[in-house]
Order: C-alpha cells, then structure tokens, then sequence
C-alpha cells in the first residue's frame, strides 16, 4: 500500500477538510467521573477524520479506554457529547463495532458462532450469517478453526476471532481497545501489518486505543494523545509514515523513529508532573 | 491441580517407586483391598457384636440382592428421590434464575436460602407428617426441604456473575435483555448450575434416606432400621454399604457428566 | 439485604396470627418462647450435651481433616487416592449410618461425636488440599533457600498461604457438623436437642420448637459468621499469593 506524507489512499479516504460530510466522530469536552470522585477525564475534545485510523495513547489511567467506550456508548459520560455523523451518542449502536482488549469470546461457542453473533443479534437467518462468519474467518487468517472453540486457541488467535466478529457487521466505524496487548511481541508486529492490509480493502474509520508508542506511529494516520488522569488532549498529531517500503525498513526509517522520539517526549513531559 | 504440587517437593525424596506401581489405578485399588482388609479384620476379632465382618456383609448384600429385597427397597426409596429432586431441579434452578436477574428478588430471596442453607433444616423433618402424613408426599417434602436450598444458591450465583465483559460485548453487539439472558447468561452459568444440581443430589439423598429413618419406615430407610432391630448386623451394615454405594456413583457420574460438559468452556475467556 | 429478612418475619407473623398453618404460630409468640425457654433447665441440659458433642467432634474433625488436607495436597499419590475416599463419603447420605453407630456405640455422647465427625471432616479435608495445592511454589523454594527446616516451613510459609481455603472449609465444615449434631440426635431421640425436638413436635409445642430451631440457628451462623470474619482479614493476600 503506497502512502506519502500527509495524504492517506484508503478508498473513501479523502483529506478530511475536503470531505464535506465532516469528521465520522466528533468529542467534544468530554467529562467522566467514577463513583468514589476519581475524574477519570477532564475534558476531552478531538475529531475523527472519516476514513482514517486515529490512534488514542497516553499513560496508564489517562483514560483512553474509558473514551474509547463512551464513544461506543458503553459508558455514560458525565458531561461533554459525542457525535458520531453529526448524531450525538445515546449508546451502542449498529455504526459502531467494538473489539475489546480481553476478546470477550463466548467460551461455549464455536469460532463460527463467535464470529457471527452480531449477526446473530440482529435476527439475520443461520445459513447467511454463517456464510459472512466464515468470510471473515478467511479474511482474518484463521481458516479451518471455525469449529474450534476459544480454549483451543492462543491469545493471538483469539483476539483475531473478536476482530472478525467486529467486522462482520460491517459498522463504518471500528473501536478497538489495546487489542494487540495480550499477544506475543512478535506477533504484534505482524498483526499490525496484517490489519492495515485488512483495513485497505475496507472502507472503515478506526479508533485504535494502544500504549504503545511505536504501534500508534505505525498504523495511524493521526495520534492524539491524552495527559495522565484527569485525561485531556495534550495533542493530536499526524504522523504520516511513507508505508511505501517493506515494514522493516519503516520501522527503522528516520521519519519513523523521528515520530516515536517526539511522542515519546510529549509523554514523558506528563510523566514526571 | 494434576499438575503435582511443588510443596510436594519437600517431602523427602527417597524411594521413589517405579512408575508402574504407583499409577493412581493401581493405588486406589489398592487401598480399597486395604480398607476391605482392615474391616475383615475388624469384623473377625471382633470389634464389637455389632460389627459384623466384610465377608459377613458382602454375603448379606449379595443374598437380599438375589431375593429381590433390595430391588423393592430402592424402588420405594426411588420415588420420593427422583420426584422430589424434579421438583427442586425445576423450580430450584427458576427461583435462582429469578434472583440472579431481578435486584427485588434477590434482596427477598437470598437471606432467606442462605438462613435455610446453614440451618439443620433437617429438625423440620419430623413436623412433616402434621401437613403431609406419613406418606409419598412427605418424603418428596423431606428430599425438596433438604436439596433446594444449595440448588438455588448455585444457581443464583451461575446467574448472578456473569463476566462483565461478556455482558459489555453483549451490549455492544446490541443485544435485547431476552437475548443477553437466553444467550449470555444462562450460558455462561450453567456450569455453576449443574454443580448445584449434582450437590441437590446428594442432599437429596440425605432427605430420603431421613425421612425414612423418622417419618415412614419404607425403602432402604426402613432396611436399615428393621435389621437393627432384629440385631441381623451383616444385613443392617450391607444396606447401608448399598445406599452409600449407589449415592457415590451417582453423584460420581453426575461429576464426569459436568467435567465432560462444562469444564474446558467454564474458564472465562 | 438482610432486612429482607423482617419482611419473613412479619409474613410469618401475619400467617400464623390468621392460623392459616397449623405448625406456624405467631412470630411473637416464638419470641416469646425463645425467652422462656432458654434459660429453663431442660434446654441448658440439653444444650450442653449437644455442644460437647460439637465442639468435641469438631476439634476431631480438624485435627484429622487439616492434617489429611496437607497430605493430600502434598502428596500427589496420596492426593488420588485419599481423595477417591474423601469424594466418596462427602457425597454420601451419611444419615444413613448413624443407626450402625448407634447399635455400635450406643445411644449417648460418642455416637454423636462421630456423628459430628462424619459430616464435617470431609469437605474440611478437601478445601485444606486445595489450599495447600495453591501455595505458590516460589513461596516454597523461598522458603528452602533460606534453610527453613519441615516444620517451620509448614507451619510458617504452607499453612498460612493455605489459610483462606482452610477456613473457607472450617467454616463449611462447622455448618454440616452442626447438622450432624441435630440429624444425631434426632435419631437417637432421646438425649439434646434432638430429643427436645421430638417433645415439642410430640406435643406440638410449636412455639418453643420454632424457638429451639431459631437457636441452633443462630448459633451456626454466629460460628460461621466468626470464621468467615477471619477469612475477611485473611483474604487480602488471597488474590496475591
């Protein structure tokens, strides 16, 4: 997939000012306060650009998992609104799809089922989910465990299952909390490889919360990054990784590295406050 | 839990044994031999005039077997059990169902099963005959009194804890509350709820066995109580050998059926 | 959520103030009942009798079942197969052979105290095994490194990390053995509780049977309500070991 500094090439993509039907999503002045008075956000606001992947980074407890669910109407904020397609958010919803850090896999289920149960929910007939599940069984990589179930699998897999069962749905926007946090290093790389092959193809805006410093470079289109708790944007900034080479000469390519020095200062700066 | 401990690591390592000999097979068997042994032995001395010995007893069981005695005392002691657990299967697993999902419920319900849970609920048995006589329904009573309230309990936790990120992906994927109930969370319980229903069982039997050692001399209660008072030892001791026998299995196979089913799926994932 | 319970009781009350069933008189009148009967003489005699029993078959069942738990976990071989037996006689109607301890023992203390015994040790012996099977290894080799001889590593390191499922068992184990106490005496009817038990529902003395069953209540739960008090303030290092 060929990439140049600024200007993205998935389909449907365009340069988020040009698009006129604005950002997929839009925070604004997000509040949440736990029971207990603990201010888990103070205050958040970004925008989504349509079509591209958003990374959310920040320090543990800075509250990027809690904006990423109350995005998908998971939790309540406590001031502040949602918009996703200028339509403020009232909870979950079929336009949104959520991949969550622990899989949330049914452990009596099948691969398959998993994999269809959002369809499932919806009413659509066996026969047709089952056809879309193992579509996307094929496209995530795990063809012929489709009659598996989760304790047969490895983390890897497993988080691949929760990944294809939040496409099936086919939601224009895809959320997905630390969903590479409980797999192997080496197999991380490559599932960010693979996911943004996997996202080429489709027309997906997704908002990737990780704490990884070197992922949020690698797959995003724009990072924004939140202060330690209460969480606040400290900044949102676009990396624009030239993704034309093979993926190890990016991740050693200066503009790469160069990325990563920047973010890493930002957050160290919050670190020691 | 196979694993072996490493706490077993501070046991003194000399003479470890060839394999073969101590494979768990071969132990348990052994030990069985011991035991049955060690009663011969008992019974032969004897302990006492009442105890009879293995051989004695075997004898005894293997002879009302053949005459049909044990058969028509089970069949008796069968009715009241297997009604009685239906009943307290049935409506046990509702009544935890219920309470599991409904706060109301739950708050009226719980103090109420957790009081009856630790009580010897066992002393109402004998006030059973004042309502129900001496008859069928009694002993369903006496077998429902004692097996509901671990079934309930259990159920009511299998329903009660359903892993929050499982009930957070339902809710994402945008499921009704009938279809998180129907497809989440009673799934995700039934492991606790079978345990409940395979320790009902062995309650169950406890309900049977007293309500006939106290209310109506029937079944295999009623052999126990009329070889003791005919001081016939080895009949006495080969019906009591027979129920704990049959109850063990039981509640064995009830064991393997929930490893078979519920085991590798219970770990949360 | 325990007030749950004074909407039980006040049903109770109304229930048996319209004498809609025979056994249940008013809850005040049970009240009443506890108050007199309590410290009368037939109930302190009774109570007495039933509580050595108790506490003598339960300090029994500890001391057998504690220390076949830490066999069990300690060992795998003897894991397997004192299990085997264990899981045999836990699921057992027990019940059933108390009529041979009473042709064996006789109608008095001893046959209840192995009554008492018989009910609680087992599920005592199996939540020590799983306790002691938890203990983190690391807390083991540790404690070797360091040159802890058996005993100190025993008493010290093993038993302690193993001390919220011993207790748990303890606990459970205390509730049974007081419903082998009851159960006991309720065949042999003629001493304790058991038999004042038989003389109310004989003479239909409601009120003080209900009153009798309140106590005994009362006392399970105060006893497992002490252990489970302990394993509160144990259970802090349970999630870390």
């Amino acid at each position: 997939m060929t990439r140049s500094a600024s200007i993205t090439s998935r389909p449907g993509a365009g340069d988020s000012t040009q698009d006129a039907r604005g950002p997929a999503v839009r925070v604004v002045d997000l509040t949440k306060d736990f029971p207990g008075g603990v201010r888990a956000l103070g205050g958040v606001t970004f925008d989504v650009p349509r079509g591209e992947l958003t990374c959310i980074i920040g320090p543990s407890g800075c509250g990027k998992t809690t904006t990423l669910k109350i995005i998908a109407g998971l939790v309540e904020a406590t001031s502040g609104r949602v918009e996703v397609d200028g339509t403020p958010v009232t909870g979950p919803g079929p336009d949104r799809a959520f991949v969550f850090q622990d899989f949330a896999l049914m452990p009596w289920a099948t691969v398959l089922r998993n994999v269809a149960f959002g369809l499932e929910l919806r009413g659509v007939p066996r026969r047709e989910r089952e056809e879309t599940a193992r579509e996307y069984v094929e496209k995530v990589g795990l063809t012929g465990f489709e009659d598996a179930y989760p304790h047969q699998l490895s983390g890897g897999m497993r988080q691949r299952v929760g990944l294809a069962r939040a496409l099936a749905v086919d939601a224009e926007i895809l959320l997905m909390d630390e969903p590479f946090a409980s797999v192997d290093e080496q197999i991380r790389r490559k599932f960010q490889e693979d996911l943004l092959r996997l996202l080429s193809h489709e027309e997906k805006t997704v908002i990737f919360v990780t704490h990884s410093i070197e992922e949020a470079v690698y797959v995003s289109d724009q990072v924004v990054i939140l202060t330690r708790g209460p969480g606040r944007v400290s900044k949102a900034v676009r990396p624009g990784v030239d993704r034309s080479g093979d993926s190890d000469s990016i991740r050693r390519s200066e503009a790469y590295l160069d990325w990563v020095e920047r973010i890493w200062g930002e957050l160290q700066g919050y670190l020691e406050k | 839990m196979e694993a072996g401990s490493a706490v077993g690591s501070v046991r003194i390592r000399a003479g470890r044994a060839a394999a073969g000999l101590t494979s768990p097979w071969v132990l348990k068997s052994a030990s069985i031999l011991f035991v049955l042994g060690l009663w011969q032995w008992a019974g032969t001395v004897p302990v006492s005039i009442a105890f009879p010995s293995c051989t004695e007893t075997l004898a005894a069981l293997w002879d009302m077997l053949v005459d049909g005695t044990l058969a028509s005392a089970y069949a008796e002691t069968a009715g009241p059990l297997i009604v009685g657990i239906l009943l307290t299967g049935v409506g046990g697993v509702l009544a935890g169902l219920v309470m599991g999902l409904s706060r109301r419920a739950e708050w009226l319900g719980l103090p109420l099963f957790i009081v009856l849970q630790a009580s010897p609920s066992a002393a109402i048995v004998p006030l059973i005959t004042f309502i129900y006589g001496i008859g069928f329904t009694a002993k369903v009573f006496a077998v429902v009194l004692l097996s509901a309230p671990v079934i309930v309990l259990n159920s009511y936790r299998g329903i009660a804890n359903t892993p929050r990120s499982l009930l957070e992906m339902s809710s994402a994927f945008l499921a009704s509350r009938w279809q998180r109930i129907w497809k989440v969370v009673i799934p995700a319980g039934s492991g606790l709820i079978f345990a409940g229903l395979r320790l009902g069982v062995a309650q169950g039997f406890t309900g049977a066995i007293l309500a006939e050692l106290i209310i109506t001399p029937t079944g295999v209660g009623d052999l126990i109580t009329y070889y003791r008072s005919v001081a016939d030892y080895p009949a006495m001791f080969a019906s009591i050998l027979s129920i704990i026998v049959v109850a063990s299995v039981s509640v064995t196979l009830l064991q393997r059926a929930e490893q078979r089913l519920f085991r590798p799926e219970m770990r949360a994932l | 959520m325990a007030f749950s319970l004074l909407v039980w009781f006040a049903l109770w009350e109304v229930v048996g103030r319209l004498d809609l069933v025979s056994l249940l008189p008013p809850f005040t009148d049970v009240l009443a009942a506890l108050v007199e009967v309590v410290p009368s003489p037939t109930f302190v005699d009774a109570a007495w009798i039933t509580l050595q029993a108790f506490v003598i078959g339960m300090g029994l069942s500890f001391a057998v079942g504690i220390g076949v738990g830490i066999l069990m976990g300690t060992s795998r071989a003897v894991g397997s197969v004192m299990g085997m037996w264990v899981n045999i006689f836990e699921s057992s109607p027990l019940t059933a052979v108390v009529p041979a301890l009473m042709a064996l023992l006789g109608f008095g203390l001893p046959t209840m105290i192995v009554t008492v015994f018989l009910f609680s040790v087992w599920v005592i012996a199996l939540d020590t095994q799983v306790g002691v099977e938890r203990v983190n290894p690391s807390l083991v080799e540790m404690g070797r490194s360091f040159g802890a001889t058996k005993r100190v590593l025993y008493s010290r390191i093993i038993l302690l990390a193993a001390l919220p499922e011993l207790l748990a068992g303890i606990r459970l184990g205390l509730i049974r053995g007081l419903k082998g106490v009851v159960i006991g005496q309720l065949l042999i009817a003629v001493v304790g509780v058991g038999y004042l038990f038989e003389l109310y529902s004989r003479s239909f003395l409601m009120p003080e049977f209900w009153a009798l069953l309140i106590v005994l209540f009362g006392f399970a739960f105060l006893a497992a309500e002490v252990v489970a008090y302990f394993e509160r303030k144990v259970s802090f290092y349970a999630s870390s070991r």
